[in-house]
Parts: C-alpha cells; sequence; structure tokens
C-alpha cells in the first residue's frame, strides 16, 4: 500500500528524523553507562558532560571482575531469574490454557483475585512478606526470592500466556482430537509448538523483571554470599564515596545476560507463526 | 462403514435448551446434509456426532454400539472444518499423514497412503509445502485429504467450502460428490446453502431453532415440503407466500382473485398459498390471475427475475426461462400454475391434498 502512495520526500525525512530522535533518547543512558565504565576514573570529574572521554581505559572492569563479589552476584541473579522464568512460565502455560479453554466454576473470581493481586503498591505488603519468609527460615536464601517473584509475575504471566493460547484456533486442537489425540497429545504436538513465541515472550518478560528487582531482593538478602546483582551494585556505593567507573562497568556486564537472552528468543517472537492455520 | 442412529437427543447449555428430540437414521454410506439458517443447531449437531460437544441427553449409536461417551479419537471419524484447521507447524504431507502418525502406522504405509491420497486431490507436487503457502483452495484441498488418509467410517463435513470463492466451490463441490461415489462413505455434511445441499445430498435434513423440520430426498423436499419454513428456505429464488380466503368451495387471494383450486377436506383450514417463482409465468392481461407492475427485472441469461408489485397482494416473484424482454414500470400480467401451488394452515404445516 504505502509504496503505491506517493510520500513526499518532506514527510519521509520526518519520519527518520522522529524514529532517530526517539532512538537516541532511549538509547542514550545506555550510551552514557558505557562511557563511564570506560572512562578512567581521574577523568570522570575532570571532563564532567564531554560526550567522549579523552582517554579508554577497561580497567574498571578488571577491577569489577576480580577484586570485587560481582561474579557471585553475578552467579545468583542468574540462579534467580532463570529459576523464576522457568517455574513462571511453567505455572502461567498451565493456567493460560485452562483459562483460554476451559469453563469452569471459581473462573471469574480467580481472573479477580489475580488482578486485585496487581493493583496495591509492592511497598505495602513488604512487611508482611518479611514476616513470611522469617517465619520459614527463608531469609537470605536464594530460594525466598524465587518464591516471592513467581508469585508477583504469575498473574500477568498468566495473562499474557492466555491470550497467546486465545490466538491459536480451537479448530486445531479438535482436528487434533478427531485424528486421534488425547487433549493432552494434542496440546504437546500441536499447540505447545504454536506457542512457542508465547512463551519465549514470557520468559524473557519473567526474567528480564527477576533480572531487575532490588525492592525485594534488598529485604530479603543481606548476606553478601547470596546478594543478587542489583543488590550487590549498592556495594559500590560506599560511606564516602561512590565508585561510578566499577559500577557503570558492572552494569554494563549486567546487561549481557539479558541481551543474550533476548537474542536468544528473539526468533521465537516473530509474529505469524500460526498464519495459515486457518484460513486466511 | 458405518450405520449411525440418533434418537431423542437433546443439547443444553446449563437450563437453556437448544436442541430437543432429535431422532435421525443415517444409513450406511448414505449423504446426509444437514441445512438450515444460521443458529439452527446443524454445526451443534455435527459436533455432537463428532464428539466434540457432549450430548446433553439421548442415545447416539454407530453400527449399534452405543457412542455418547466415547471420545472423539476412537469413533473412528474424519472431520473437514470450516477453517480448514490445518497444523500450521507441518507441511502438507505430515497433515494428511497425521492422523496414521498418532496411531503409529508404519511409515511406508503412511507415505503411500498420503501419495495417494495428493494424487487424487491434485496436490501431487505440494506435498512439501507449509499451510501458509497454500492457496485457499489448496487448504481445502489437504483438509480432505487429511480425511481421506484415515479411511474412516464416516466423514463430516462443517461447511466445508463456505471460505472458498463461487468458482471454486462449485468445483470442490464436484470433488466432493466425486469423492462420495468413490469411497462410498458415511458422509454427514453440515452447509446453510441450499445449492450444496441439494446438489450433494441423498437425503437432506432442515434445521431450524434447534428442530428438525423434514427429513427427505431433495425432490421430496422442494415438492412436498412439510411447512412453510422448508418451503422457503429450499429453492431458490424464495417461494412466494401469498395470503388467501376460502370462498365458496374454492379459496381468493388478498385483492380478491378467485383461483380455481380445488380443496380437498383437509384444506380447507388453508391460510395461505405458496408458489415458486418458477411457477409463475408473465402472461397476457386476459389470461393472467393477478396484474402489477414489474419493479425490477434482473437479466441472469439463463433466467429472468421479475420482481412484480401487485395491488392488495404485495411483492410477487416470477422467474422466466432465458432472456424475458421486460424492464422496471412494463405492466404485467401473472399466471400461476394451479398444479404446483402448495397451501398452508395457520400454524404454518403444509396442507396435502
Amino acid at each position: 500500500m504505502s509504496a503505491l502512495r506517493k510520500s513526499s520526500p518532506l514527510a519521509v525525512t520526518g519520519k527518520y528524523l522522529a524514529l532517530g530522535f526517539y532512538v537516541a533518547f532511549a538509547l542514550f543512558p545506555l550510551y552514557w553507562l558505557a562511557k563511564i565504565a570506560v572512562t578512567p576514573d581521574k577523568l570522570i570529574f575532570t571532563e564532567g558532560t564531554a560526550l567522549f572521554p579523552s582517554r579508554f581505559t577497561f580497567e574498571n572492569f578488571g577491577t569489577v571482575l576480580l577484586a570485587t563479589d560481582f561474579l557471585s552476584y553475578f552467579k545468583n541473579s542468574v540462579f534467580v531469574s532463570i529459576g523464576t522464568a522457568a517455574i513462571t512460565t511453567a505455572i502461567a502455560a498451565a493456567a493460560g490454557y485452562a483459562f483460554s479453554r476451559f469453563a469452569f466454576r471459581g473462573k471469574r473470581l480467580i481472573v479477580a483475585l489475580m488482578l486485585i493481586t496487581q493493583m496495591f503498591p509492592l511497598l505495602m505488603i513488604i512487611a508482611p512478606i518479611y514476616k513470611i519468609v522469617a517465619a520459614v527460615g527463608l531469609l537470605n536464601s536464594l530460594t525466598s526470592l524465587i518464591i516471592v517473584y513467581t508469585a508477583f509475575n504469575i498473574p500477568f504471566a498468566t495473562f499474557l500466556m492466555q491470550s497467546f493460547f486465545d490466538g491459536i484456533p480451537k479448530d486445531l486442537e479438535e482436528a487434533a482430537m478427531m485424528d486421534g489425540c488425547t487433549r493432552f497429545e494434542a496440546l504437546r504436538k500441536i499447540i505447545l509448538p504454536l506457542t512457542l513465541p508465547g512463551l519465549g515472550a514470557t520468559l524473557g518478560f519473567v526474567f528480564t523483571a527477576a533480572w531487575s528487582e532490588l525492592l525485594f531482593a534488598l529485604m530479603l538478602i543481606n548476606s553478601n554470599d547470596t546478594m543478587t546483582f542489583p543488590v550487590g551494585l549498592l556495594t559500590f556505593v560506599s560511606k564516602f564515596s561512590v565508585d561510578w567507573g566499577q559500577m557503570m562497568a558492572a552494569g554494563v556486564l549486567a546487561l549481557v545476560p539479558s541481551c543474550l537472552f533476548f537474542i536468544f528468543i528473539q526468533r521465537y517472537l516473530v509474529q505469524g507463526l500460526t498464519s495459515g492455520a486457518v484460513k486466511g | 462403514m458405518a450405520r449411525i442412529e440418533l434418537s431423542n437427543i437433546a443439547k443444553a447449555y446449563g437450563s437453556v435448551e437448544v436442541m430437543r428430540d432429535i431422532d435421525l437414521t443415517i444409513e450406511d454410506g448414505e449423504f446426509i446434509v444437514l441445512v438450515g439458517p444460521s443458529g439452527c443447531g446443524k454445526s451443534t449437531l455435527l459436533r455432537m456426532i463428532a464428539g466434540l460437544e457432549p450430548i446433553s441427553a439421548g442415545d447416539f449409536t454407530v453400527d449399534g454400539r452405543r457412542m455418547n461417551d466415547v471420545p472423539p479419537r476412537d469413533r473412528d471419524m474424519a472431520m473437514v472444518f470450516q477453517s480448514y484447521a490445518l497444523y500450521p507447524h507441518m507441511d502438507v504431507a505430515r497433515n494428511m499423514g497425521f492422523s496414521l502418525e498418532i496411531r503409529k502406522s508404519p511409515n511406508e504405509e503412511r507415505s503411500s497412503k498420503v501419495r495417494e491420497a495428493a494424487k487424487t486431490l491434485g496436490l501431487g507436487n505440494l506435498t512439501a509445502r507449509l499451510p501458509k503457502q497454500l492457496s485457499g483452495g489448496q487448504r481445502q484441498r489437504v483438509a480432505m485429504g487429511r480425511a481421506i488418509v484415515r479411511d474412516p467410517s464416516a466423514f463430516l463435513f462443517d461447511e466445508p467450502l463456505s471460505n472458498l470463492d463461487a468458482a471454486l466451490r462449485v468445483e470442490m463441490r464436484l470433488e466432493i460428490a466425486r469423492l462420495h461415489q468413490r469411497l462410498k462413505a458415511t458422509m454427514i455434511y453440515v452447509t446453510h446453502d441450499q445449492v450444496e445441499a441439494l446438489t450433494l445430498a441423498d437425503r437432506i435434513v432442515v434445521l431450524n431453532a434447534g428442530d428438525i423440520q423434514q427429513v427427505g430426498t431433495p425432490l421430496e423436499l422442494y415438492d412436498r415440503p412439510a411447512n412453510k419454513f422448508v418451503a422457503q428456505f429450499i429453492g431458490s429464488p424464495t417461494m412466494n407466500i401469498l395470503g388467501i380466503e376460502p370462498r365458496d368451495g374454492g379459496i381468493s387471494l388478498k385483492n380478491g382473485t378467485k383461483l380455481q383450486l380445488g380443496l380437498s377436506g383437509g384444506q380447507s383450514a388453508a391460510s395461505e398459498l405458496g408458489v415458486r417463482p418458477e411457477h409463475l409465468n408473465i402472461v397476457a392481461p386476459d389470461a393472467a390471475h393477478i396484474s402489477g407492475t414489474a419493479e425490477l427485472v434482473e437479466h441472469l441469461g439463463s433466467d429472468t427475475n421479475i420482481h412484480a408489485s401487485v395491488p392488495g397482494i404485495g411483492q410477487v416473484l416470477v422467474r422466466e426461462h432465458g432472456h424475458f424482454p421486460l424492464k422496471s414500470g412494463d405492466k404485467v400480467g401473472i399466471a400461476l400454475d394451479l398444479d404446483k401451488t402448495h397451501l398452508f394452515g395457520p400454524d404454518g404445516r403444509r396442507l396435502a391434498a
């Protein structure tokens, strides 16, 4: 369509300018993060807001990796995030399928309850959560974080999965059942392969949420061994100074898993896997 | 091979009963078409036969075996969906052979059956394609192929041609008819298109609002519709229904025209007269039963449809063969073929002579 419509050069330029502005706006903080990470300590304050540092160094990365507990934080975060993403997605997929395909007593009530949990600020329930976690003796454990994150992410992840299941025509399952599948076989052989984009999106969403969570990690964890990365980042803030260079270097490193994760799942995020299933 | 019997079948959603007292016997090898307007329950009935929809009450048997609670996979029926429901992540061959794959039949048998079905349906060189790379007609063929490969005891079709364009629909209709001749399997076909019903069916089941209106061969339904609903649903264009009054042994139309129609005893209560457009003729004014003005003339080539407005009666549709030199605004005289009229009682039932 757009190829047929004559668009004026002015409109095209305007469109790209707007896009360029948006991209610059969105990426600038990342650029600043990377810029400070490679700026030598001495120049951070003297050069102030210069766009490019006059000298580059990778010293900060070396220090972060070798002289701090960064690797331990990193490992903890990976464990918590993958654990949360996997458990949440598994539960959300099952729940989303049930919401999408079955009519059962109490469905509306459960949906309402799940929505309500999303409505109040987390700060309100920090104290009760702390008391519960302390009572079951899980303070300072990564398990407690996985449980809490999973609980908080399930409602949204469930709605997300439900919408993906809703997008897969019921006819496909019924055709599979006519073809000789049980409902579970139909789910496994027909629906599941078509839900991969949905699973990928949900995994990615929950993974990033868990990866960057600070509030609960800060409250439930205080031993250095079990700190996750966002909490660990705060250790770069000491009583008298903030080690900006190292903090930013750690930040850059922390971006790596998120990026890898999204590169890995992005091919499943591509829409249109179900196209061709029904008429069209 | 299957003889399918439905007795006293009912369907309710919660407390809402949508179908009741459905009795129908489908003989082995018969081509049955369920036809009716949207929401009449024809698809629900088919889905109950398929096992995709629970049967609320009554008995459903296949070859004498009660099947009410048998899951769809064990009913040995293949279904062709309106949406085709092809598995988008599998190529044509795997789509067609999926049922055999599930039943773990040997690879060679599966591929030879798939190849044979693909050849019959003209899909020979498309077996490696994904559904999204096929046209609508090709997808439809794959959906049929998937059913054929299984060699089921009965085929169920749920409006399989609704998503095709007119030309392709005619072609596929022929193909389905040929398929039935070749396989001689029991087929149950749901459609809202009465042309499909009339052309394909051994017997047609006309449904309306969850009730069976009439079961019969296409010509039975055309010649002797059980009631006004069937009369108007079967046949295109729709039958004219004219209000009548009894008058000295015969009847007269609302505008006072008396018709020389001998009424039998059972027909004395007739309140309406039905006459198909093809049983009306444009004639000279002195030979006409009624006369009026042609409001709209549709030239179809093979036929000419004349929508006439008759004072005191209303709209009357006349169908003439071939070209008919008439234009809007012309005065027309209309004669009824009195042997081919139908009389309906106040309850809509047809009153037989």
